[in-house]
């Protein structure tokens, strides 16, 4: 009995000897990838697109590292690696794709498709307007979204908890909440002193209507028992909102922030593409009007990843925030 | 823990009813009812008949429409810690852990600080010591009663209120949670009031069984049960008393 550990390491032991087995979908992205690099630097362009050598540069890096890991990478440590390994192949595939037919082929009107290189080149030159457009539209987002959430949060609170603060604010939210905050617009506009003023208050607007929406029919929908434990515990009315009614509505609270979060995306832009002098609505909307169409996607991109950013931001916050509920922990 | 003063309570011709609709359904109709401290009385009647209610009037979660519900000797003017109720559903407080539902109490009133102890006490009388950082929606249906038992237990109530709190769970886990009521009644030493459709289980519980009439309840009977603890479901004055009971309630025995 006391010789079988002994005899399992020495398995283990023999094991690891062996040479690593290899990642095969590392290897066929280090092949995809490879082939974008090639396809660049060999074949001829159709016209002078920006950079060219740096994106062949770029794609055969990428190549040599999938390579590289395809061969050291011990088979435990590459589950993340190892789930998305389809998807590097696929995105090497399109790579190779939009660069033939865009660059080498010119099959697309032109103007208006780029290749990669030419998006590549909008990084490498651009990048520090973009950056300020990044920090514009952060500025206005942040505040706008942080107001909207916290105003709608409290107003929730008030219409779903007091009965005569429901009274007069239900009508008033069940009339305005259903109007695209977009539709605000002509008037935000005069109404504020500046434009940026006028866009936080419709980014807050956007934002802040759905959250108090769903934290008024969360609070309202509290079992009512809850209420009669805490009553019998000797809690306050404070302590019923704070410790019951708002935990207990947090849920719906979530689902507003969600709702007021894509809403506020969808304004922050219209709102910027109006009246802005910096952020990535107005971005959008100069480079559209000199048919720099590369810009137009490089600033796509930054957008995609950001929304997807917050979006994934908020998830993590709430999976964190209601781990109480059944199916989520 | 030590043993808490039990507080008597006395219903005083009290009558309650519900606006249903703009029409009052009565609930009550002229109930007294004295209870010893220290005493364990169950309330046995028909389902729906309003026994709850006087729960509830107890709680002070309700005042009565007519008549004096009085703890003490006091008239019950609202909730406080030292009359709880524990309810049929655990109703735990399922965005807090099994411990932090027993703190609970002490934290509305601001004692937590000075409760740790007992909270600790409180969730070994109920044997849920091992289970303080789960979520409600991991107990089974008998450790969520027992979690709301202590976290009742942790406020030393001098009157606890039991509204069929083990009326939703499986016979097993009924028989250990019976005798568990027991022991924790005698340690402590509140009054109980325990609101029950089962006959048998307040023939093993309670020193005094009540009967009410359908609703609007009145009542209808009261029989002493002067059997010591622990009691048996054999013995032939428990039986003896449970087929006078069932007749009353108009069952026949051989059901």
């Amino acid at each position: 009995m006391s010789d079988l550990p002994e005899s399992g390491r020495g398995v283990y032991a023999s094991a690891t000897r062996l040479p690593l087995p290899i990642w095969r979908d590392g290897l066929l992205a280090a092949l995809a990838w490879g082939s974008v690099s090639v396809a660049t630097l060999i074949l001829p362009d159709v016209i002078q697109w920006g950079a060219t050598g740096t994106f062949a540069a770029l794609t055969g890096t990428v190549a040599a590292i999938f390579l590289a890991l395809a061969f050291t990478v011990p088979p435990g440590q590459r589950s993340t690696l190892r789930h998305y390994g389809p998807w590097f192949i696929v995105l090497g595939l399109w790579l190779l794709l939009w660069e033939v037919i865009t660059a080498k082929l010119g099959w697309l009107p032109k103007p208006f498709f780029s290749p990669p290189q030419g998006l590549l080149h909008v990084y490498m030159t651009d990048w520090d307007r973009l950056l300020i457009c990044i920090a514009y539209t952060g500025r206005l987002w942040g505040l706008g979204f942080f107001i909207g959430i916290s105003a709608g949060f409290l107003a929730g609170v008030g219409l779903g908890w007091s009965k005569r603060f429901a009274y007069w604010g239900m009508p008033v939210l069940k009339l305005i909440g259903p109007v695209p905050a977009s539709a605000w617009i002509p008037c935000a506009f005069f109404i504020f002193p500046s434009t940026f003023q006028a866009s936080v208050f419709l980014v807050a607007l956007a934002s802040g209507i759905p959250v108090a929406i769903l934290t008024a029919s969360g609070i309202s929908q509290v079992n009512r028992a809850f209420y009669d434990v805490a009553r019998t515990l000797g809690a306050s009315n404070r302590w019923q909102v704070t410790k019951i009614a708002i935990p207990a509505a947090l849920p719906n609270v979530f689902v507003g922030l969600f709702m007021g979060l894509y809403y506020s995306f969808a304004v922050l832009v219209v709102a910027e593409m109006l009246g802005a002098k910096f952020g990535l609505g107005w971005y959008l909307q100069f480079n559209t009007a000199y048919s720099a169409y590369a810009n137009v996607y490089a600033a796509l991109i930054v957008m995609a990843l950001i929304c997807a950013g917050l979006v994934k931001l908020l998830f993590l916050i709430r999976d964190r925030m209601l781990g109480w509920q059944k199916g989520i922990l | 823990m030590s043993a808490v003063t039990p507080v008597g309570l006395r219903f005083d011709h009290v009558s309650h009813g519900y606006d249903i609709g703009g029409a009052l359904l009565p609930v009550l109709e002229d109930v007294s009812l004295d209870i010893a401290p220290g005493e364990f009385v169950a309330l046995l009647g028909p389902s729906g008949c309003g026994k709850s209610t006087l729960l509830r009037l107890a709680a002070g979660l309700e005042l009565p429409r007519a008549g004096e519900a009085l703890a003490g000797g006091v008239p019950i003017t609202g909730p406080g810690p030292e009359r709880i109720l524990v309810f049929q559903e655990a109703t735990l407080f399922p965005w807090r852990t099994v411990r932090r539902n027993v703190e609970a109490g002490p934290e509305a009133r601001g004692e937590l600080a000075a409760k740790q102890a007992r909270v600790d006490e409180a969730l070994r009388l109920v044997g849920l010591e091992a289970f303080g950082a789960a979520f409600p929606h991991q107990l089974s249906g008998g450790m969520a009663q027992r979690a709301a038992i202590a976290r009742a237990l942790v406020n030393d109530p001098r009157l606890l209120l039991l509204d069929e709190p083990l009326g939703k769970l499986d016979s097993l886990t009924r028989l250990n949670l019976q005798k568990d009521l027991i022991r924790l009644w005698q340690d402590r030493g509140f009054t109980a009031l325990l609101v029950t459709h089962d006959v048998e289980e307040a023939l093993l519980l309670a020193d005094r069984v009540v009967l009410f009439s359908p609703r609007p309840a009145r009542i209808i009977e009261e029989l002493r049960v002067d059997r010591p603890h622990p009691r048996r479901r054999d013995d032939p004055v428990l039986i003896a008393l449970r087929t006078r009971l069932l007749a009353s309630l108009g069952v026949l025995e051989d059901v």
